[in-house]
């Protein structure tokens, strides 16, 4: 019987790869009767969904918000530039 | 005259709201010419932002930006207009980045206790059972990347996390690459990488929920 804490880790690695079916059973049994760790699974899932959202509104040029370059470091390059 | 009906109305909203940035992006991208008089002008801000999302590091993306400028430079003589100018650059600034992380590993290599399966002893007792569970977050948390503020908080939570851990999530769930390129990149092995890939998630998800979730919407478990 898988605790949660191998759950876990399972979790996590049906992420990056197709686990062996034993072990899928083994995952998909505890979470029909673990509130925590669907929970969990859940969380994981939003948390990559969210990522993949943040960097397509990021890397849209003219992104609504993030950081741009200082002036001080703008000047460096565009006179590192000039020199060449 | 009737209404416009709710779903139509919010599509024709997008598609004002959209319309300038669309005409934007096609500026930004447009492929031809190269004039490298501009480049800092029109793709500073923009390779600057992809470099701090994966770098987390102002001194550092200050760098890899530089770097990136001089190298195409040096190499414009490559560009084959195939492709836009700023795909170009990006391209030429995600190895930089790659360069980055190898030298990190290098310098820091994977230690025993990076390893070690009980991510966050706290997390479980004795028997692997949940000391106290994933709270409930409420709502609909994926919509979430709109708000400035949890951009920030994401962020520092990244950084919180040892800088071989937040680079192999980074290249897998911001870069989306597969993991054998991440190992390559990180030298580590499958075996390894699912382990760290593991805490990496497992320490996002606890931050993410103490910093935000519970400040934010008042729950707790």
């Amino acid at each position: 019987m898988l605790s949660c804490k191998d759950v876990t880790r399972l979790i996590s690695e049906s992420m990056d790869r197709s686990l062996p079916l034993r072990k899928r059973i083994g995952v998909q049994v505890h979470l029909l009767i673990c509130k925590f760790c669907a929970r969990y699974e859940r969380q994981l899932l939003q948390i990559r969904e969210m990522v993949r959202q943040l960097v397509a509104t990021e890397e849209r040029p003219g992104a609504p918000y993030g950081e741009a370059l200082s002036k001080k470091t703008r000047e460096r390059i565009e006179k590192s530039l000039q020199q060449r | 005259m009737r209404s416009v009906p709710g779903p139509l109305k919010s599509w024709l909203e997008g598609v004002i709201v959209f319309t300038p940035r669309t005409w934007d992006k096609n500026v930004m991208f447009k492929t031809g010419g190269i004039d490298p008089s501009e480049w800092v002008e029109r793709y500073g801000d923009y390779l600057f932002r992809y470099a701090m999302l994966r770098l987390r590091d102002r001194a550092a993306a200050d760098d890899l930006v530089q770097e990136t400028f001089l190298a195409a430079l040096k190499d414009r003589g490559s560009f084959s207009g195939g492709s836009s100018e700023a795909t170009w650059l990006v391209g030429i600034l995600k190895h930089k980045i790659a360069d980055h992380y190898r030298h990190q590993a290098r310098e820091a290599p994977l230690e025993d206790g990076d390893l070690r399966e009980h991510s966050d002893p706290s997390s479980f007792d004795g028997s692997g059972h949940w000391v106290s569970g994933p709270a409930d977050w409420g709502g609909n948390p994926a919509d979430l990347y709109r708000e400035k503020k949890f951009l920030e908080e994401f962020t520092k939570c990244l950084s919180g996390l040892s800088p071989n851990h937040a680079n192999a999530f980074t290249l897998r769930e911001i870069d989306g690459e597969d993991t054998g390129t991440i190992c390559k990149v990180l030298n580590v092995s499958e075996t390894n990488l699912w382990v760290i890939l593991h805490r990496a998630r497992m320490q996002l998800r606890q931050c993410l929920e103490t910093h935000w979730f519970n400040r934010n919407m008042g729950k707790g478990s």
